[in-house]
């Protein structure tokens, strides 16, 4: 799996896909590609929520209190998302 | 997807809703196939009406139930089955319909081809003809080939050819693969399961121990890009784990709602004893699945019982729950199809006079004719007596 996840550019949630909150997480399901996903923890959940808001991802794991030791956990999860299409790149800010 | 041990076991608390919802909307099918898990055939008078089925797809909705799966008997001969997927998928609840394929019209695949939320499952059950129609009757692979060529015709891509393995398919694995490569489908193999009317054919029809190593072989090789309604975690016992959730989802993360609204544990266990509740009491199918004490009790941690000395427990977890009940073994011992053969043991070691649980709704269609307009003549000329025939009772 690929860890190249550019923390500096702004990221959503696709549209096609719907979020679920589970007391572990969530569970993402994607219309589109009709597959699943699992946030394990609601810390990442708040990173995705957040994506949407923030100019860039980077932004949205400070919004949501991602401690700077842990950004490469993040991002690489953020990643997996992306590989899934669960999240894209937004074009405009 | 493959989940880390970790997920695995939070899956096994449960979840507020479920992940995989099997709705059957009616137990009126054109076929009569020998398997059939639902005992399916005649339509059942007590139905859920359109309004009925409306009100349920609003509480998936509320609880974010992102998809549903539809089948039946044949959930497309249900006059309203076209309204209430353009309901479902207004509401933000995806569809995904199992069909024979007789509904499947140039213009029906048109349209399921154009949109995102609706996705089919075409049953066929053997790459042949004279497989496939042994098991689901004479004509259906027709049905089903012609319905497939029709959604391919229209554009449709990634829907689902759908094969309950058998004795007498698992020698078409690849043969299934090239049938779904052709229509640009995605194969989708699942477990014949004793449930319904495969009870009465499932000693004849499941896969041999040979051929369930072939079966965990072929899945092995061809991993994800092979579904398989994680149904054959059973097999995980023979090395790696399969993908998918290893784990008996029944209340867990998956459960049935039938025709007449009953929810059931799983669509593989229609009996009193996986009995949940019904859509029609109050509170709906939201009260069921968060209150049941069935579903309740199916979410405590698995103690392994009697497989919990075995060392292949951590991958199997016992199997198939379904598949226990409906061969007589007790529900925290090994799966008949083990592959340690354990199960085949303990299906050998069962007394023949123990009773096998029978499913507790069957919605066959009548194979024997009823004859109303001729007088059946007497057991003997000197019998014309009104009770001739019956037995005699007390008194």
């Amino acid at each position: 799996m690929s860890t190249e996840f550019d923390l500096d550019r702004p990221w959503r949630v696709d549209p096609r896909v719907s979020m679920r909150p589970e007391p572990f997480g969530a569970l993402l399901y994607h219309f589109g590609t009709r597959r699943l996903s699992f946030l394990k923890n609601q810390r990442v959940l708040a990173v995705v929520r957040a994506l949407d808001d923030h100019p860039s991802a980077r932004a949205a794991c400070a919004a949501a209190g991602v401690p700077q030791a842990e950004l490469p956990a993040y991002a690489r999860a953020l990643s997996a998302l992306a590989q899934s299409s669960m999240i894209s790149e937004r074009t405009r800010v | 997807m493959t989940l880390p041990g970790k997920l695995t076991d939070l899956f096994q608390l449960g979840l507020d809703a479920p992940i995989c919802l099997t709705w059957e909307l009616t137990y009126a099918c054109n076929l009569s196939c020998v398997h059939c898990l639902s005992s399916s055939g005649r339509r059942d008078p007590g139905e859920l009406t359109t309004d009925e089925c409306k009100r349920v797809i609003d509480t998936l909705e509320r609880m974010q139930v992102f998809y549903v799966n539809i089948g039946g008997g044949e959930p497309t001969v249900r006059p309203d089955f076209w309204e209430l997927v353009d309901y479902a998928t207004a509401h933000q609840v995806g569809v995904k319909f199992s069909t024979n394929g007789v509904k499947i019209t140039p213009a029906v695949a048109a349209r399921l081809a154009a949109s995102d939320y609706v996705d089919v499952q075409i049953s066929l059950d053997g790459a042949t003809a004279a497989v496939s129609d042994a098991v689901r009757g004479a004509g259906s692979h027709a049905t089903a080939l012609r319905a497939m060529s029709r959604l391919s015709d229209a554009g449709f891509r990634g829907f689902k050819l759908s094969v309950v393995m058998t004795r007498h398919n698992i020698s078409q694995l690849d043969a299934f693969k090239a049938i779904a490569d052709r229509f640009g489908a995605q194969l989708r193999l699942t477990r014949l399961r004793p449930s319904g009317r495969g009870a009465d054919v499932w000693h004849d029809l499941h896969p041999t121990a040979d051929q369930q190593r072939s079966l965990y072989d072929w899945l092995v090789a061809h991993g994800e890009q092979v579904l398989t309604g994680d149904s054959f975690f059973h097999l995980s016992a023979y090395g790696a784990a399969l993908p998918g959730l290893n784990l008996c989802g029944a209340g867990r993360v998956v459960c049935l709602i039938d025709p007449v609204g009953d929810v059931y544990a799983c669509p593989f266990a229609i009996h009193e004893n996986f009995l949940a509740g019904n859509v029609r009491s109050p509170g709906g199918f939201e009260s069921v699945w968060r209150t049941s004490s069935l579903f309740a009790s199916l979410r405590k941690p698995d103690t392994g019982g009697a497989c919990r000395s075995c060392g292949h427990y951590d991958s199997c977890r016992g199997g198939c729950m379904a598949a226990k009940f409906f061969t007589g073994l007790p529900l925290d011992g090994p799966d008949p199809e083990c592959v340690q053969g354990h199960g085949s043991a303990a299906l050998a070691a069962a007394s023949p006079a123990s009773p096998v649980p029978r499913p507790s709704v069957d919605h066959s269609h009548r194979t024997v004719p009823v004859t109303i307009s001729r007088r059946r003549p007497p057991e003997r000329d000197c019998d014309e007596n009104p009770l001739a025939g019956f037995a005699a009772s007390s008194s």
